[in-house]
């Protein structure tokens, strides 16, 4: 079996993002940028299921600037096989990320294509499940395990209220959630691997996909500003305030 | 052009962030509102929708497969009747994010996802960065497919009379099947739904001290919830993950216990109306967006909170 995971450069998880001034977006100069968390799980999810000889080949596939690069070679190093880089400066919808990678599908015929539940940054939480209609497969997102059984698989989602298991045929989308699994860290050696094995140089059009915004950034704002309130001294004293100041007991 | 909201519910009822889609719909105005009611055995839910106020028809399907929600019989559906929507809307549920990306990239247009405001017919708000910066995006499709944050809008109440019509389920496209469902049971109010939450993190040390906070919840009809720390540690299920990747939660009261206040945690709470933090770390940032903070040893302050509670009649 052959997986593809689609990975996503993104400001790491730790960075306090501020927005511009000018409102057009917000300031990614001189941020750290990171593999999306839910990416890495997606991939630590394709090095497991080879590492129990059900996969044969993990293909990696970023579309974004140069710097997706070194999010390609991170899931190199952490024991993907090789890399596809889409490159480009614009903004990619994730509709338009899920029309490259149904192309890539059609080329590379992966069984399986893992992918992270949302992207940290946009939060839209839309590309598996686009690319799963768009390519006519089902779907398993949210998944917190992940089943093989011969050409079926069997995953178990974080819905609202506990958990659903679902099983289909291949081939399929999955989306990684939280609990699926911990990634583990690219050791000295495979990061020295990972700079021979390949990646293949791409751009949108080679796959003839119009990356026009479907939606136009009107502006980009900050949150209103949330006002600490105060410290109360005691137990007694927060449950009277509770009741006679803010009215909620 | 009508609106058609896709409801939320259990087979059984209606679920309350259905009321706030309806709102949504009402903002974005334009035509008819109306709601599909996809599940099996789900008349009750139906009948319930047709009373929502502003609603001029109610569409029930119903098959196996929509019983249990699967996107794939789900994306069918809503395919099979969109022609003639300008608008389709769902509740930012697990539901409605399992499905609508589906039905917006075979419409081929781009999901707005999660709008917390709508601004006009063709334009949104919608949270980005775990709710650290807001987005707002004019749309340029001709249909608008939504899902919306139920937190942020009011509920549409009662007075609508709408007439309720059998729509047929086609067979879907893409083949799944469910298996099992394993839904924790509580009596407690469900976590999108509560007045008050109490939620516990990674200060609570393992899942057995969330007994604590139980018995406060118990006595205000709580719901129980739990930062991303908490449940990585292992402490609670997932499904009790407030936060950027959990639930949005926005009740009249939030106690945080025991949490830090990481930015992933503060983007599911912070518009709660009234926040509490009890945390032993005086520089914890969660006393930066509480009201009301006490520095304090949870095992000692959280069974002190709950005797005070009873003496004031809880």
């Amino acid at each position: 079996m052959k997986i593809l995971v689609p990975v996503k450069r993104v400001v790491d998880y730790n960075v306090k993002v501020r927005v511009k001034p000018d409102q057009s977006g917000v300031d990614l100069a001189n941020v750290k940028m990171s593999m999306n968390p839910f990416c890495e799980i997606a991939v630590e999810e394709a090095i497991r299921m080879k590492e129990k000889g059900l996969a044969e080949e993990i293909v990696v596939v970023s579309i974004g600037p140069a710097g997706a690069q070194e999010t390609i070679r991170t899931a190199l190093a952490m024991g993907a096989d090789r890399g596809i880089h889409v490159t480009t400066d614009a903004t990619v919808e994730p509709l338009a990320v899920a029309k490259i990678l149904a192309k890539i599908a059609g080329e590379e015929s992966p069984q399986l294509i893992i992918l992270g539940k949302q992207a940290i940054d946009d939060d839209a939480n839309a590309t598996g499940q686009m690319l799963a209609a768009l390519l006519g497969w089902p779907q398993g997102t949210f998944a917190s395990k992940v089943e093989k059984d011969g050409d079926t698989l069997k995953v178990t989602r974080e819905i609202d209220g506990g958990l659903q298991t679902v099983s289909f045929g291949l081939p399929a989308i999955v989306t990684t959630d939280l609990r699926l699994n911990e990634p583990r860290y690219a050791s000295l050696p495979n990061i020295m691997k990972a700079k021979r094995k390949p990646i293949d140089a791409k751009t949108p059009e080679d796959y003839g996909v119009d990356l026009t915004p479907r939606l136009s950034v009107v502006k980009v704002s900050e949150p209103p500003k949330r006002q600490g309130g105060i410290k109360v001294e005691s137990v007694a004293d927060l449950i009277y305030k509770l009741k006679n100041e803010a009215g909620v007991l | 052009m009508a609106t058609l909201v896709i409801a939320e519910h259990d087979n059984k009822s209606l679920n309350e962030a259905t009321r706030a889609a309806v709102t949504a719909a009402k903002k974005i105005g334009g035509g008819d509102i109306h709601i599909l009611v996809a599940g099996q055995g789900a008349k009750s839910v139906a009948d319930e929708a047709a009373k929502v106020d502003g609603v001029a028809k109610v569409m029930l399907a119903e098959s196996d497969a929509l019983g249990h929600k699967m996107a794939e019989a789900l994306e069918s559906l809503v395919l099979s009747i969109a022609d003639g929507y300008g608008a389709i809307l769902a509740p930012a549920s697990t539901v409605g994010k399992n499905f609508m990306p589906r039905v917006a990239a075979k419409l081929d247009v781009m999901l707005i996802s999660d709008i917390t405001s709508v601004e006009s017919a063709d334009t949104f708000i919608r949270p980005i960065y775990a709710g650290n910066a807001l987005m707002t995006v004019k749309s340029n499709d001709k249909v608008k497919v939504i899902t919306v944050r139920p937190t942020t809008f009011e509920k549409a109440g009662d007075g609508g009379s709408a007439s309720v019509e059998t729509v047929s389920a086609p067979d879907a496209a893409a083949k799944s099947a469910f298996v099992s469902e394993e839904l924790s049971k509580s009596d407690r109010p469900e976590l999108g739904a509560a007045k008050i939450v109490i939620s516990g993190g990674r200060g609570m040390g393992n899942g057995e001290n969330f007994a604590i906070l139980e018995k406060v919840a118990d006595k205000l009809g709580a719901a129980v919830g739990a930062s991303r720390a908490a449940v990585d540690a292992g402490f609670v299920p997932n499904d009790y993950q407030v936060g950027q990747t959990g639930k949005v939660v926005a009740p009249q009261l939030y106690i945080a216990v025991g949490i830090s206040g990481a930015i992933q945690h503060l983007a599911g709470m912070k518009d709660s109306k009234v926040i509490v933090a009890i945390n032993k770390d005086e520089e914890a940032p969660i006393f930066s967006v509480a009201d009301y903070g006490l520095v304090a040893d949870l095992f000692k302050a959280v069974p002190e909170f709950e005797e005070e509670l009873a003496k004031i009649g809880y």
